[in-house]
């Protein structure tokens, strides 16, 4: 998963995201971000010289700048009209980027959880088809309609390559339009505070194209009856193959220990007996980016650190330590949670 | 506008219509010329010299309590930016342990909680406090046991407010506490209730600092001092006790929905049983982003005296200063969901708000522009207060701009609760309140020092603090744009972070090291005197500036101009030799001259409440009341309510007492009235102002209520039946005809004639009648099935009826005062401020509780 030599998070980092948009919904507002700059830059260095000239100017300047003229020209008349320009471009802007949906998108809704992401595909009819935790995966060059909603406390879903945030708020349902027009990965993070480790709440949104989109949706409902045959969403139906499971020396059976040390009260793998639904759903954990809620690389190590030990990496949350696993034992559930694809 | 052209409106005003029938020829008379009595002077020295030893603690003269309200808020400054410093430190790079989560979420909660309700609100209220009489040539404010009170609560509640972080139980849902996050099942600790409390204490001592100011600029001005006179700081002091009194109650209400929530589980903010986490939002930025204004507007009324005094010329655009403060404070009632535009409002909420926080930057700009005008105008001095003046300006302006973009909508969306709003707040705030306050503690420290400050060391205070803010702020708006957001306690490595984070550590210690050598110049320089002050170092042209002791000046000058020392070089001689209004103790008592609110024309003479210990013990009680209930210890908090409010009533027992004396001689053979009621009556505008606040509690209590059937109209039941609503309010009625029939059998007496027990019993059984009634309703409405902890129509109006039945326990108490005073020989015809009072408060409760029945029992119950 981690490209060796950079960070695991490259989807962070320079450009700074605000700035570096990759879709129609963070574009407009990177041109305005510009824009609003370069105003302020302007506004500033005319505030500065006037003060500069009231102070030091010749006797000329100052009488000028020194009466009620000044004051309707520099303080009402200039700031009216550049403020007007700018409410009407806001105006019609805000209109262009909350276009009521047209309902073909294709829709998840994502729920905000004390400290992680709940992210739910959904079909036509509104019923869950791929149920995914702390990853959000889109079609290039569609939009998608994303619902918000928030299990506990509220939240705020970010995107900013994507978009600008919407809040995720206990009894209500906030649909959020994103698009992504190149393909990639880039960082969500939550961004209203939630209380605890709050700073370490993110996630990861990978937007496919076409081809590889197709692959990633056939590959993720390929065990659920009757969906495989169906549409992709903005796609039609191409087959991909199974990845092959890697073979592994520990002779412990991770499953077992697995269903056994707790994890299955709160964790829900499909196809299994583990069916909880307070913590992150581990179906697809194989195939994760991030652990932690978008803050670890995804491999053996990090899976047994954050096992064993995840209150020392992200304090307060939910999941206790189970530094009573041995090393042998913590390996064999990260083996056996690495082939959840 | 042309000079000339002013001239003529202001004679027009002074001279041609009289407010009060006050015959303006009479100013002539002064300064007089007459020599005055020997021992006068001593005789003023003598009324209002101040207690010794303990018996400091029960002053109440401005000169002290102003002097000890600024230093304890400098001190929360201090606290508060030692907290800001911990915080960067830990954020100094990614993933540190110098601050762990919990600790850090404390820290930056109490960091916005403690600058913005402990440290910026008093502050500006503090300054106030200490500067209006003096530059209202008042002796003293209209209230000032009151003051004392609202200090005394600050100073006891702030601090042990601020010791719940010592022992790890300070708040840490952050300064807007947002529900359900600080809900009873997300937070179950007391931490949030220890928030609670501080803004408990905060909300009451602004209120009584708010009526304070509003009486005390209106009533208490020099004759002669026209509203068109007034130095801007009274304007801006002047809107800013309006807008708390407008803006403070929302969250009031907001705090005891909270509580309540909190501790008796009624569902104000809880979606599932039909309140709303949103309702909280709308009812804190109501109050919240007014704060914003109110924090900033008295700090512009400081600049713009100071730009004027140290460019040595009047202030550029008196007028559109004036109207810039007043629509500013108008509109900014109509921005506060600016901080919602996240949470999916209506796109037409959206445009309207975004429309409405654009303008709001137009009176900022006329003001910025009346500066720079006025600098240009006149020929500036250099000196410390003028560096902090002209950095105050730039970095104010820095901070609107980015304002204005955070304005924006769609750049909101970006924006919003990342480091660029961080970067924003920070500009505005400390340019726009912090650097007028520095430059205010040197331009008026000459007022209670003995020595000016260092103008070396000033200097090196300014440019540490200018360059730390944009070392520590400026990165930070591209912090916010690589993605960090607000309130976190640490951050990821290889994001792009790290090194804008340590350039922001690095600056707040640019910033610490400027206030470090402030202190060092206080230490060095400051000595507090109330007698041989260091005096008018920057030349200033207000009254403040005029030969003061503890009774304010020798004589209350006739002001002529808005600048009197400037345009009359006599003015202090006059003054201090008596040769004005009231050169004397006319009474023998304290005493000040109570104007008219528009042209300030003489109307009656005060006679004002000297030191007190039960001011400080109420306050004193008031925090062990307030504290007790935080940490559940019930009984002893009962306790403490009751002392503090004994303490109350024996402070006011001294007051309103039957004088002999009717009228006094203000000088120049004038005569007015000394003790009068009604609406000419400083106490008569007090109660009013209280009233608004009350008011303003049971509106917004009423919006919560139909804010919530709008969103969940689902749990909403019938109302009781139409009988027993036309009961209730019969029951109203008649308490209103009897609090008529106790001042109406009050107003029959003779002078000094005592009026039978009729007037103090009419009160208190229109007080009972008001018993009566909320019991009424409140079993008719349990009768009816609603439960509080049931739905959000249970909760709010149980909520409502709940503060009504406070009113009524109020005014229960009130009348029952009355009737001890009258059982005392103290209720003496014809008028009596202590039952105009308390008639007027039982009058308003009646209409109170006839608002808060109607509103409920007809809408919507009428239709479900």
């Amino acid at each position: 998963m981690v490209e060796a030599g950079s960070a695991f998070d490259a989807w962070w980092g320079w450009p700074p995201p605000v700035l570096d948009p990759a879709g129609p919904y963070a574009d407009s507002v990177t041109t305005l971000a510009w824009v609003l700059f370069g105003l302020g830059v302007i506004v500033t260095l005319i505030v500065v010289a006037a003060v500069y000239l009231a102070v030091n100017g010749s006797k000329r300047t100052k009488s000028k700048l020194g009466g009620e003229r000044a004051v309707w020209i520099g303080g009402i008349a200039f700031p009216g009209i550049v403020l007007t320009i700018l409410l009407v471009w806001g105006l019609a802007l805000t209109a262009s980027l909350t276009k009521t949906p047209t309902g073909d998108e294709m829709r998840v809704r994502v729920t905000g959880h004390m400290w992680w992401f709940d992210v739910e595909y959904l079909d036509s009819a509104g019923n869950v088809v791929l149920r995914d935790s702390n990853e959000l995966h889109l079609p290039v060059g569609e939009p998608v309609v994303i619902e918000l909603a928030s299990a506990d406390v509220i939240h705020s879903f970010w995107v900013p390559n994507l978009s600008g945030k919407e809040d995720m708020i206990p009894g209500r349902v906030n649909e959020l339009l994103v698009q992504a027009d190149k393909a990639g990965r880039f960082g969500g993070i939550c961004a209203e505070y939630c209380g605890g480790p709050h700073a370490l709440m993110g996630f990861v949104t990978v937007a496919h194209g076409s081809s590889e989109w197709r692959e990633w949706w056939k590959d993720r409902t390929r065990s659920l009856p009757g969906i495989a045959d169906q549409d992709v969403p903005g796609e039609t139906v191409v087959l991909a193959s199974n990845p092959a499971t890697p073979p592994d020396l520990n002779p412990l059976d991770g499953r077992q220990l697995f269903m056994n040390s707790g994890c299955a009260a709160c964790h829900r793998v499909a196809g299994t007996e583990a069916n909880g639904l307070a913590g992150p759903d581990l179906t697809h954990v194989g195939n994760r980016l991030s652990l932690g809620a978008g803050i670890l690389p995804n491999n053996r190590g990090t899976m047994m650190g954050w096992i064993g030990n995840s209150q020392s990496i992200k304090p307060g949350n939910r999941m206790p330590n189970y530094d009573m696993l041995s090393a042998d034992e913590l390996e064999a559930i990260a083996i056996w949670l690495e082939q959840q694809k | 506008m042309s000079g000339g052209k002013l001239k003529n409106t202001r004679d027009a005003m002074e001279g041609r219509r009289s407010e009060t029938g006050f015959d303006h020829d009479l100013y002539a008379l002064f300064p007089t010329h007459r020599p005055r009595p020997e021992g006068e002077l001593k005789e003023l020295e003598r009324i209002w010299q101040n207690p010794k030893g303990w018996g400091l603690l029960t002053v109440v003269n401005n000169n002290y309590i102003g002097f000890l309200y600024v230093a304890t808020a400098f001190l929360f400054f201090l606290l508060a930016g030692i907290l800001a410093l911990g915080m960067r430190v830990q954020l100094a790079a990614p993933l540190q342990e110098f601050l762990p989560q919990g600790t850090y979420n404390q820290f930056f909660t109490m960091h916005g909680t403690v600058m913005m309700f402990l440290f910026a609100v008093p502050m500006v209220e503090a300054i106030g406090i200490m500067l209006l009489p003096q530059m209202l040539a008042a002796r003293d404010l209209p209230f000032p046991r009151l003051s004392a009170y609202a200090f005394w609560a600050y100073f006891v509640g702030g601090l042990s407010f601020f010791a719940s972080l010592f022992v790890g139980l300070a708040p840490d849902g952050g300064w807007f506490m947002y529900p359900p996050l600080t809900s009873i099942a997300y937070s179950p600790g007391i931490n949030t209730d220890f928030w609670l409390l501080g803004i408990g204490f905060i909300e009451i001592s602004a209120i009584a600092g708010a009526i304070e100011i509003i009486v005390g600029v209106l009533r208490t001005r020099a004759p002669g001092m026209t509203l068109d006179r007034m130095p801007m700081f009274a304007w801006a002091m002047l809107v800013f006790a309006v807008m708390i009194v407008v803006a403070f109650p929302s969250v009031i209400l907001g705090t005891l929905l909270l509580e309540l929530e909190r501790a008796f589980n009624w569902p104000f903010f809880d979606p599932t049983r039909g309140g709303d986490p949103l309702l909280w939002q709308h009812l804190f930025w109501f109050f919240g982003h007014p704060e914003v204004y109110i924090i900033f507007l008295p700090a512009a009324g400081l600049m713009s005296m100071m730009v004027a005094a140290v460019a040595r010329t009047p202030l550029i655009g008196y007028r559109l200063n004036v109207l810039a403060l007043v629509a500013t404070g108008f509109i900014s009632f109509g921005v506060w969901a600016h901080h919602m535009f996240a949470t999916g409002m209506p796109r037409v909420s959206t445009g309207y708000f975004s429309a409405a926080s654009m303008a709001v930057s137009l009176p900022a700009g006329i003001q910025v522009f009346c500066w720079i005008a006025t600098l240009a105008a006149g020929k500036i001095r250099w000196s410390t207060p003028a560096l902090f003046i002209v950095g105050s300006i730039t970095i104010f302006v820095m901070g609107g701009l980015t304002g204005v973009m955070l304005g924006m909508v769609p750049f909101d969306w970006q924006a919003h609760d990342t480091y660029f709003v961080v970067a924003h707040l920070h500009y505005v705030l400390i340019g726009g309140m912090v650097f007028p306050m520095f430059a205010a503690f040197y331009y008026w420290v000459g007022m209670t020092s003995r020595n000016a400050l260092s103008e070396r060391l000033g200097n090196w205070v300014f440019w540490l603090m200018f360059s730390g803010l944009h070392i520590t702020f400026l990165p930070m708006h591209l912090t916010g744009f690589m993605g960090m957001p607000r309130r976190v306690y640490t951050y990821l490595p290889d994001r792009g972070l790290d090194m804008l984070n340590l350039v922001s550590t690095v600056g707040a210690f640019v910033i610490a090291a400027g206030v470090l050598l402030f202190l060092v110049d206080l230490a060095r320089n400051f000595r507090f005197t109330t007698e041989h002050d260091a005096g008018n170092v920057y030349g200033g042209g207000t009254l403040e500036w005029l030969p003061t002791g503890l009774y304010s000046t020798r004589s209350i000058p006739l002001v002529k101009s808005r600048e009197p020392l400037w345009d009359d070089p006599e003015i202090c001689d006059d003054v201090a030799e008596g040769r004005y209004f009231l050169p004397n103790s006319a009474t023998g008592l304290r005493e000040t001259i109570i104007t008219s609110p528009i042209n300030a024309e003489p109307q009656y003479l005060q006679l004002m409440p000297g030191p007190s210990p039960w001011p400080i013990g109420a306050a004193v009680f008031t925090a062990v009341f307030f504290l007790s209930l935080t940490v559940q210890a019930y009984a002893f908090g009962a306790f403490g309510g009751i002392v503090a409010v004994v303490c109350v009533l024996r402070w006011l027992w001294e007051t309103d007492r039957p004088i002999q004396q009717q009228t006094a001689d203000i000088g120049g053979g004038i005569t007015v009235p000394i003790a009068v009621t009604g609406p000419t009556s400083h106490s008569w505008w007090a109660l009013s102002t209280l009233m608004v606040v009350l008011g303003m509690i049971v509106f917004m209590g009423l919006f919560s209520y139909l804010y919530l059937f709008g969103i969940h109209p689902e749990v909403w039941i019938a109302a009781p039946p139409l009988s027993q609503s036309a009961g209730i309010a019969a029951a109203l009625v008649g308490a209103l005809g009897l609090a008529w029939l106790s001042r109406r059998s009050m107003a029959t007496k003779q002078s000094g004639e005592f009026p039978g027990q009729v007037p103090w019993l009419a009160s208190a059984i229109a007080a009972g009648l008001l018993g009566a009634a909320i019991w009424w309703d409140w079993t008719g409405w349990s009768a009816a099935g609603l439960v509080a902890s049931a739905s959000g129509q249970g909760a709010t109006v149980f909520a409502l009826l709940s503060f009504q039945a406070c009113t009524v326990a109020t005014a229960a108490i009130m009348a029952l005062y009355l009737g001890f005073r009258s059982g005392r020989g103290l209720l003496l015809g014809p008028n009596s401020v202590t039952l105009d009072v308390v008639v007027r408060f039982v009058s308003y409760t009646a209409m109170q509780g006839l608002a808060i029945a109607a509103v409920v029992r007809f809408f919507p119950g009428e239709l479900v």
